[in-house]
């Protein structure tokens, strides 16, 4: 367990009467890159709201490095080091790069540490200072990707959480935007993604997850879940859906 | 009581983006017709362009042989084109009933209107809600109050946008069997639907959108194995990531 980033243990969520997530269970290794893909509705977006403490689970129990993070508030879930990265079009667009990059680390009391963590992320993304003084939402949207993962690096987190980082990106693009998230991860940052985009997605991560109607179907390598047969049924219909799955692999 | 209804090489830009790129679709006469592919592929789209509520850039639309492009929504409805919307569009503060007299002469319903409304309710299964007002509705009801409505008109061709979109599956159930039963009277269905059990099990025919383009036509069970299809549904691969 010690080297388990992130454990999602028998997540059972929803809104309302209905359950979305049905006894979902797997781990995010520390380290590497986990991609969780699936068909609209699989319930991707409540497992995350679920993991950000957004949304509390009817039951089952999310830990990050043996600690309970399900029943903490948003707030306390970032402050344990596990920060999320929203679906698209989350900068302020009239405001400038450097002031979004800068809000990331609202919650820091310290302005040393604020300007010692911009310094870091500058660093990492160089492009970004010569956008600082720009509006964000005169940047394109890949661009704009990059400021996102700058300003959640403001809080140095431990796991980082992309929602759907190619939603709305030309193939050219998304592969500068793939290459910034492998940067992340190369810097020591377990990385969380979930991406639409199932094969790019899956090509660069380390462990893959496929979620299919509220349950886990398929956990592997990112390769392995890449190239299993039964991916396509899963996307496109016929699955038996009394399929086996495979419980965190401890 | 039924019809064809037909897109030729249809094409629509919101300025710089190509939303549809030379679409072309059938709707046979008397079968039910699916429309998918990934968030973002332009299906919403297609169906507007086809039920006169977007123009189009290029291309045309047929109602059997007659050239029904450009026509305005209440001209292509009128001829017998009805259509239910992705988010529903009913009346909250309005009955259930009155939702479904609204078509009905502006107003001044008759017996008749109100008897046909009635059995369409009960058609649709929702008949113990009539004097319920719409906003108190279910979503999934709403979706049948919106079928229901869509068949007051009595239209060759039924166009529904995500009928089982948020719908429980009980319900999906229920919506299967009605759109079977209109369907085996002869009525034309051209439905877009992400839910591929639904899609699959009902459509006799799927045609598969990506990036605005038509990547497959086909029966289901060819649909489901088509590897345009998969690439379509599973992403192609960043460049050099």
């Amino acid at each position: 367990m010690a080297n388990e980033a992130l454990v999602v243990d028998s997540i059972t969520a929803g809104y309302g009467g209905g359950d979305v997530l049905h006894d979902v269970s797997f781990s995010v290794p520390a380290g590497q890159i986990t991609c969780i893909v699936g068909p609209n509705g699989a319930g991707k977006s409540t497992l995350l709201a679920v993991i950000s403490g957004i949304l509390k689970p009817r039951s089952g129990q999310v830990l990050h490095r043996g600690e309970r993070l399900s029943g903490k508030s948003p707030r306390e879930v970032l402050r344990a080091g596990v920060v999320q990265v929203p679906q698209n079009h989350s900068l302020f667009p009239d405001m400038t790069v450097a002031e979004n990059i800068e809000l990331g680390g609202y919650t820091l009391r310290s302005r040393a540490l604020v300007a010692s963590r911009r310094a870091t992320v500058e660093g990492l993304f160089p492009d970004i200072g010569k956008w600082e003084k720009k509006k964000a939402g005169s940047l394109s949207g890949g661009q704009q990707r990059l400021v996102e993962f700058a300003r959640c690096l403001m809080l140095d987190p431990a796991v980082i959480i992309l929602d759907e980082p190619s939603m709305g990106l030309a193939p050219k693009i998304l592969s500068g935007v793939f290459a910034a998230v492998k940067e992340m991860n190369a810097q020591g940052k377990t990385v969380l993604l979930v991406e639409q985009n199932a094969r790019a997605g899956l090509r660069i991560a380390g462990r893959g997850v496929v979620l299919e109607n509220g349950r886990v179907r398929l956990t592997g390598t990112g390769t392995e879940v890449l190239e299993h047969p039964e991916i396509g049924m899963l996307y496109l219909g016929g699955s038996s859906g009394t399929r086996n799955h495979h419980g965190p692999t401890a | 009581m039924t019809a064809t209804l037909r897109a030729e090489g249809v094409s629509k830009s919101f300025g710089g983006l190509q939303a549809l790129a030379d679409c072309s679709l059938t709707a046979q006469a008397g079968r039910i017709t699916g429309l998918i592919g990934p968030n973002g592929s332009g299906k919403t789209t297609l169906f507007n362009a086809i039920t006169g509520y977007e123009r189009i850039d290029s291309g045309q639309v047929y109602l059997d042989e007659q050239r029904i492009t450009g026509a305005s929504p209440q001209r292509v409805f009128s001829l017998g084109v009805g259509r239910t919307f992705q988010l529903t569009r009913i009346f909250p503060r309005l009955t259930v009933l009155e939702n479904m007299l609204v078509p009905a002469n502006r107003g001044r319903s008759t017996r008749e209107h109100r008897e046909r409304a009635m059995d369409l309710l009960a058609f649709t299964g929702i008949a113990s809600h009539a004097r319920a007002l719409a906003g108190t509705l279910s979503y999934g009801q709403r979706k049948l109050l919106e079928l229901a409505y869509v068949l007051v008109a009595d239209p060759a061709v039924v166009l529904l946008d995500e009928p089982a979109g948020g719908v429980n599956p009980s319900l999906i159930h229920h919506i299967t069997d009605r759109i079977r039963e209109l369907n085996a009277a002869g009525r034309t269905f051209l439905i877009v639907e992400h839910n591929m059990e639904f899609v699959m099990g009902l459509c006799h025919q799927v045609t598969v959108l990506d990036s605005g383009s038509v990547v497959a036509s086909g029966p289901p069970e060819v649909i489901r194995t088509d590897p345009r299809v998969l690439d379509a549904y599973l992403g192609t691969e960043a460049d050099d990531a």
